[in-house]
């Protein structure tokens, strides 16, 4: 069922330089040329029936409701499969399309149920809209004969065998085959949005239905529930769930997701401030009307019983908490900072932002640590993620930030996938990036783990550089040398626009013999053709792009692959239009955001260190207070700081630091060490379990602001219902900087986006207003570029010349041996986001309800591991049991894991080691041993035991006289 | 701070700017890097770890650490 607030002009939009005139029903029109005559006829208010078109896929032609009459044309074309021409003259309405029309009604109805009042497409079904506006009034066929709606024989109660009852297996919609039409817009919709392809047409004629997989259900088929097909069915066959349950929607708001870095828009179609569904936006520019199983239906988190809407303090985490009013937990917060403060220091305290919060919100925490806690000891999630990609693009590039739109993808001819996994993590931008796969691009990947990309429904890599974990950096460097010796350089990109010493000097490293495919294959693993085979590929093509993701990052050498990989697009010239580029995945909603806000100890909003006097000269104007010029704490610093006892305070906003950072026995030994950790959540995460005041948070549907995604795209974030601890987030920060002395008087989130503006000159542009107009807007935004920038670096680089950077490859100190034979790596999953805080409380866990270890099946066997038996696993920091997964997925030799489920305790496992320029932990690399096990760990059952006894303390919470 | 982790990090840095070509770029890449993005009591703890020799340090890191001012304890 399509969105109830957009308007579907039945084909595609066409780009043309060329404008089309025509006459429809007397009205001139003016097209692109290439647009069909239906779309056209949309364009000016023309409604032509239509039932298998839809602006979302391609003309099908199918259904033949849609004909027209053309001057000087036979018969009766349809209107989606027919293009306009110049001066064509077109009839959409006369008596005998009526009386055709009216005929091919008679026939659908023939076979579709009468049950319109209690359907749950009822008031929004394209099937009853078209009978209405055909003007059908008698179906002559009668309903006895062969059907596909009726359970038994009409009349003779025998089972009617072209009868299917409904597939209610999908957690979030049904698929009620009695009222299909057979308009292929659902199988179209897996194809062509999606690029799953688990439905099809199964069988001919009266016997055409339409299929998941080979006749499975849908729960069991390749679907993935993207919903693209529940949105592209024009009748009740696919419907939501929640649709069944509730009714239709009344109004709708636009938003934007709060799950991964694609930062998909959406429509919250609301029932008053009772969300009915979510809708992707057509007119979204970052997912043009797609959407993910996460985004379009994990979202019952936000009103699960787990919420926790009122604040709670305690003096220690073995009391049971206390429900206080807003002002009583405010006032005792903002006393323990001031009394730690006061006893161990001004840098005794600091905070951590949220990546999943909006960018105003995260602007005023990171303000409240720099004006009001007096120091910079403030840091994000990205910290753990992305911070290598900061870091490595600004020395290199100029900027910490990805180069391009995700539309450029459709201009590439060589796509390069460095540790990632779109179609699990980036799923909607993978569709995109699979549309043009199957359009003919090549596609090389460099992953450890057979990813789905690889291998996939009409789509399979040119390369697939199966390399050993911890090599990156040995991958990039041969790649380069083949560029470098070979003479793939692109000369004239480099002379004019790099800097021409830093180039030679790395001309230079990476000509050394030791860097070649062949010296390095026995590091890496891959062999020496196919490594040059595909450098040659990459650098032979117009436009060859780069996307990369945490197989990046999460290493002891991430900063220098990101740097790696920014020298290779410079010396091929793959920077700077469209198709080319390097483009970080991002992996939370808003960790380019958070990281634009100025969450980095070393540096203010708009990427400034925070010693360089002008920028903090700057903020202290505007904040009237004397800011600190020296960096602060990074987050794993202030783990060590807080276990030196010199670190005693943490504010943390939305984030789930005991699950989601290594080494969780360190970390929760930190946050013991603590005396006040505040935490902003909306559960009772792992964190809260250690923390002594608890803000309820608000989710994104509760709040207005901004998140900017991937694409440095700045995206509004609306509020659809009021916050259910009647405070927004942002009110919270401002409420805990007043206690501590420090004003802060925001009204609305828009002026905080304001202030940002003005002290931060990539954003000088920015505000509500223009993003409302624009309806997103991609930093830098300013007066060079009011409307925004969808491509960095096109005529010069940020920081003018490109420079380049020796990456020598230092291979990483966590090495396997005897005791530790296996090599983990770690990742993510499709239904499942990051902590899983969020997607664990919604039907999403019908995919994925525990972590597996994915065991290559001769590794396991020489340890008599078999499928579903439960395996420890055990590192040098820390052991953890879970069901083995047998796979040739992974190479022998590795093991695999996802981390989204605390008591599979994945991170108990990786070790300290991190990236050497930001301490980004090197998750992706942890050597481990494997054995068969009857029961869980050590650590396993230390935690159930902490973690019920803090359940409990939550359920024991009292309740403070003032708020009752 | 734990020093064994702050030697890591440090020898860590050192590994990458180990590949710049002279011992200048080497020493001073390593040391502009200690001065930007470390916190100042992780300077002033290595520092006074390479002032009394700084055994576990590289050789170029400790030549790096020496050059770092200390900032005064606030």
């Amino acid at each position: 069922m399509r969105s109830i607030a957009e308007n579907d002009l039945g084909t595609p939009a066409r780009e043309s330089a060329k404008q089309v005139t025509l006459i429809i029903d007397g009205r001139s029109v003016s097209v692109p040329e290439g647009t069909s005559v239906m779309r056209a006829a949309a364009l000016a208010d023309l409604k032509i029936p239509k039932l298998c078109a839809t602006d979302q896929l391609e003309a099908f032609g199918s259904c033949r409701l849609c004909l027209v009459q053309i001057e000087g044309m036979k018969g009766y074309p349809a209107s989606c499969t027919t293009p306009v021409a110049e001066g064509m003259k077109v009839t959409t309405q006369n008596g005998k399309l009526a009386q055709l029309r009216r005929g091919v009604m008679e026939l659908y109805i023939s076979d579709h149920p009468l049950d319109c009042l209690t359907c749950p497409a009822n008031g929004h079904c394209e099937l009853q809209d078209m009978a209405g506006a055909v003007g059908l009034r008698e179906v002559r066929y009668g309903y006895e004969g062969d059907n596909h709606v009726h359970k038994y024989v009409p009349g003779k109660g025998e089972a009617n065998p072209r009868f299917v009852a409904k597939d209610e297996s999908n957690p979030y919609f049904t698929f009620d085959p009695s009222k299909c039409i057979v308009c292929s817009r659902c199988v179209r919709a897996c194809d062509e949005q999606q690029g799953t392809l688990a439905l099809t047409i199964q069988g001919r004629g009266f016997d055409s239905k339409v299929s998941a997989s080979v006749a499975e259900s849908f729960l069991e088929s390749e679907c993935v529930s993207c919903g693209a097909c529940v949105q592209a069915c024009p009748t009740a066959t696919l419907t939501e769930k929640s649709v069944i349950a509730k009714g239709q929607a009344e109004h709708s708001e636009i938003t934007t997701c709060a799950y991964c870095g694609v930062g998909c828009s959406f429509r919250a179609e609301m029932r008053g401030e009772e969300i009915i569904r979510m809708v992707p936006n057509k007119d979204g520019h970052a997912n043009h009307g797609h959407s993910c199983v996460k985004g379009r239906f994990a979202i019952g988190y936000a009103t699960h019983k787990d919420r926790i809407t009122k604040p709670m303090i305690r003096a220690k985490i073995s009391d049971p908490w206390r429900e206080v009013s807003w002002d009583d937990a405010i006032a005792y917060a903002a006393s323990e900072f001031k009394r730690i403060q006061g006893q161990y220091g001004r840098d005794s305290v600091g905070a951590i932002t949220s990546s999943r919060c909006t960018n105003e919100e995260v602007y005023v925490v990171q303000k409240l640590v720099r004006a009001a806690f007096g120091n910079n000891n403030v840091d994000t999630c990205a910290r753990v993620c992305h911070s290598p990609t900061g870091y490595g693009l600004k020395q290199t590039l100029g900027e910490s930030a990805g180069t391009q739109t995700f539309d450029s993808v459709m201009k590439a001819d060589v796509i390069m996938v460095i540790g990632a996994n779109p179609t699990d993590g980036h799923p909607v931008f993978a569709s995109q990036m699979k549309r043009r796969l199957r359009q003919g691009a090549r596609l090389i990947v460099a992953d450890p783990r057979r990813i789905d990309l690889v291998r996939t429904p009409h789509i399979e890599a040119a390369h697939h550089l199966s390399l050993r974990p911890g090599t990156n950096v040995a991958l990039i460097n041969s790649i380069a040398h083949v560029v470098v010796t070979e003479g793939f350089v692109n000369e004239d990109f480099v002379r004019a626009r790099c800097d021409l010493a830093s180039f030679d000097k790395w001309r230079i490293f990476v000509s050394q013999e030791r860097h070649s495919p062949e010296a390095m294959q026995d590091v890496t693993g891959v062999p020496a053709a196919e490594v040059r085979a595909a450098a040659r590929l990459f650098a032979s093509v117009p436009n060859a792009a780069i996307y990369y993701g945490l197989g990046v990052t999460e290493h002891s050498q991430g900063s220098t692959m990101v740097m790696g990989i920014a020298n290779l697009a410079m010396a091929t010239g793959n920077v700077g239009r469209e198709g080319v580029g390097v483009n970080p995945l991002r992996g939370q909603n808003n960790v380019q955001g958070s990281c634009d806000m100025g969450s980095f100890p070393h540096e203010l909003p708009g990427y400034r260190h925070v010693s360089d006097d002008v920028a903090r000269g700057a903020f202290e104007a505007e904040w009237n207070v004397k800011l600190s010029p020296e960096q602060g704490l990074r987050i794993p610093n202030m783990f060590e700081a807080a276990l030196d006892g010199e670190f005693k305070g943490l504010y943390v906003q939305g984030e789930d630091i005991a699950q989601s950072d290594p080494n969780t026995q360190h970390v929760t030994a930190s946050l013991s060490a603590m005396e006040c950790i505040v935490v902003q959540d909306l559960f009772l995460n792992e964190t809260a379990k250690f923390a002594h005041v608890f803000l309820p948070g608000s989710s994104f549907l509760e709040k207005d602001g901004t998140f900017t995604n991937a694409e440095r795209r700045i995206s509004r974030v609306r509020k659809v219902m009021s916050p259910k601890s009647g405070v927004g987030e942002w009110e919270a920060t401002q409420k805990l900087a007043n206690a501590l002395g420090y004003p802060m008087n925001y009204t609305h989130p828009s002026e905080i986006m304001d202030e940002i503006a003005r002290l931060t000159p990539t954003f000088h542009g920015v505000s509500f207003d223009k993003i409302d107009r624009l309806g997103s807007v991609q930093w830098p935004c300013n007066d060079a570029a009011p409307e925004g920038t969808p491509l960095m670096h096109v005529d010069a680089f940020v920081r003018g010349k490109g420079r380049f950077l020796v990456t020598e490859y230092v291979p990483t100190t966590e090495k396997v041996n005897a005791k530790y034979p296996l090599i983990l790596t770690t990742g993510r999953i499709l239904s499942q986001y990051n902590v899983g805080a969020q997607t664990r409380r919604t039907e999403n866990l019908a995919w994925h309800s525990e972590d597996r270890m994915e065991i290559h099946p001769h590794d396991a066997e020489v340890r008599g591991v078999v499928e579903g038996d439960w395996v420890g696993v055990t590192s040098r920091a820390g052991d953890t049991v879970m069901r083995a997964h047998l796979t040739d997925r992974v190479q022998a030799g590795v093991v695999y894991t996802t981390f989204h489920h605390p008591f599979s305790g994945a991170n108990v496992i990786t070790t300290d080691n991190s990236d050497w320029a930001t301490n980004c932990p090197e998750y992706k690399v942890t050597a481990v041993e494997v054995t068969r096990v009857s029961q869980p760990s050590e650590w396993q059952k230390r935690y159930r035991e902490f973690s019920d006894r803090q359940q409990e303390l939550l359920r024991a919470a009292v309740t403070d006289v003032s708020v009752k | 701070m734990n020093l064994e982790r702050l030697v890591i990090m440090a020898n860590d840095i050192g590994g990458f700017f180990g590949g710049e070509p002279t011992a200048e770029e080497r020493i001073a890449g390593v040391s502009n890097h200690l001065a930007k993005f470390w916190d100042p009591r992780m300077r002033r703890q290595i520092v006074a770890y390479a002032r009394e020799g700084g055994a576990d340090l590289s050789d170029h890191v400790r030549a790096a650490v020496l050059r770092l001012d200390v900032p005064p304890k606030t």
